[in-house]
C-alpha cells in the first residue's frame, strides 16, 4: 500500500468517526435542551414565544460543534490537503 | 443540470473568467445575482408607495418583512430599531435571499462559501463597537470587557473573535452540507428522496439566516446595554 492510499484510508475512517462522535454528544445535548424547553413551555404557556426563541440560540450555540465536525469530515473527504492529485 | 462538481465544496472553486490574478468564481456571481434581485424587487415595491389603502402586494409584502424585523429588534434590545433596522434587515434579506434560492436550478447559495460568511461576520464584528460606542461611549464600552471581573479580560476578548468566528462557520457548515448532501443523494437514489431533503433544505435555510440575525442583534444589544437594565445575558457562545 503506497502513501496515497494510506492517506485516503486514514482520512476516510477518520472523517466517520469525527462526525459519530460530534453529533452523539450534539445529540444528547440537544435532546435534553428541547425536552427542558417543552417542560418550561407546559408550564408557562404564556412565555412561549420567549421560551422558544432562546431555545433556537441555544440549539444553534449548541449545534455549532457538530457542525465543526461535520466541517472537517466534509473537508477530509472532499478537499483533503494531504492527498496528491 | 450540475453547475458545481461534487468533489468542490464552495462555489470559490467555480471560476467562470480569470485575466491575471482578478478572478470570477461563482460566489461573487451568485451574490451579485442576489443582490440583483433584493434590488429588483425594493425598486418594484417603492416604486409606487402609497400611505393610502391601494398599496399593491409587493409593497404589502416588504412593510410585512420591515414590521417582522422590527418587532424583533424590539423584543430582543427593547429600544427603538431605527438604527438598527437597515444593517440587521440587510443581513436577514440578504442571507434568507441566498438560502432561499438554492432551491432553484442552476443556483448555488453564495452563503454556502466561507468567503461569503466570513465576510458577513467581519461585518457583525465591526459593527459590535460602533452601536456600542455609539450608545454608552467609549469608556462604557471598554469597561463591558472589566465584567464581572477584571480576571475576565482576557476571556472576554477571546469571546469576541471565537464567537465571529463560530457565526461565519454555522452558517457555512449547515449550508455547504445542505447543498452537498442534495448533490450525494441526487447521484446515489435520484428518485424522491431529494425532494425531501430540499424542503428540509428550505427548512434549514430560513431557521440559519433567523438565528444568524438573532445573534447579530443579541451581541449588538448586549454590547450597548445599559448599566441600570437587567435584560436577559446570554452566553457569547462557543
Amino acid at each position: 500500500m503506497d502513501s496515497a492510499t494510506l492517506i485516503s484510508v486514514v482520512s476516510i475512517i477518520t472523517a466517520g468517526i469525527t462526525i459519530a462522535i460530534g453529533a452523539l454528544g450534539t445529540a444528547l445535548g440537544e435532546g435534553r435542551a428541547v425536552a427542558q424547553a417543552m417542560t418550561a413551555i407546559s408550564q408557562q404557556p404564556d412565555e412561549a414565544g420567549t421560551i422558544a426563541r432562546t431555545l433556537f440560540v441555544g440549539l444553534a450555540i449548541i449545534e455549532s460543534v457538530a457542525i465543526y465536525c461535520l466541517v472537517i469530515s466534509m473537508i477530509l473527504i472532499f478537499a483533503n490537503p494531504f492527498v496528491v492529485k | 443540470m450540475e453547475i458545481l462538481k461534487l468533489e468542490y465544496i464552495t462555489p470559490d472553486a467555480l471560476v467562470l473568467w480569470q485575466a491575471g490574478f482578478v478572478k470570477l468564481n461563482g460566489t461573487i456571481l451568485y451574490t451579485w445575482i442576489t443582490m440583483a434581485v433584493l434590488v429588483l424587487i425594493s425598486w418594484l415595491a417603492t416604486r409606487r408607495v402609497t400611505s393610502g389603502s391601494d398599496f399593491g402586494q409587493w409593497q404589502n409584502f416588504l412593510e410585512a418583512v420591515v414590521e417582522i424585523v422590527s418587532s424583533q429588534i424590539e423584543d430582543i434590545s427593547s429600544e427603538q430599531p431605527g438604527r438598527l433596522l437597515a444593517f440587521i434587515g440587510t443581513l436577514f434579506l440578504f442571507i434568507a435571499f441566498s438560502n432561499l434560492f438554492m432551491e432553484l436550478p442552476g443556483y448555488v447559495p453564495p452563503t454556502s462559501s466561507l468567503s461569503t460568511t466570513a465576510a458577513l461576520a467581519l461585518c457583525v464584528f465591526f459593527a459590535v463597537p460602533v452601536y456600542g460606542i455609539a450608545t454608552v461611549g467609549l469608556v462604557g464600552y471598554l469597561k463591558q470587557y472589566a465584567k464581572p471581573t477584571p480576571f475576565m479580560l482576557p476571556f472576554n476578548v477571546m469571546g469576541e473573535f471565537t464567537r465571529t468566528l463560530a457565526l461565519a462557520v454555522r452558517l457555512f457548515g449547515n449550508i455547504m452540507s445542505e447543498t452537498k448532501i442534495a448533490a450525494i443523494l441526487l447521484v446515489v437514489i435520484p428518485l424522491f428522496l431529494p425532494v425531501a431533503m430540499q424542503l428540509l433544505g428550505l427548512l434549514i435555510g430560513m431557521i440559519q439566516a433567523y438565528i444568524f440575525t438573532i445573534l447579530a442583534m443579541l451581541y449588538i444589544a448586549s454590547s450597548e446595554r445599559r448599566e441600570n437594565e437587567a435584560a436577559e445575558a446570554l452566553p457569547p457562545g462557543p
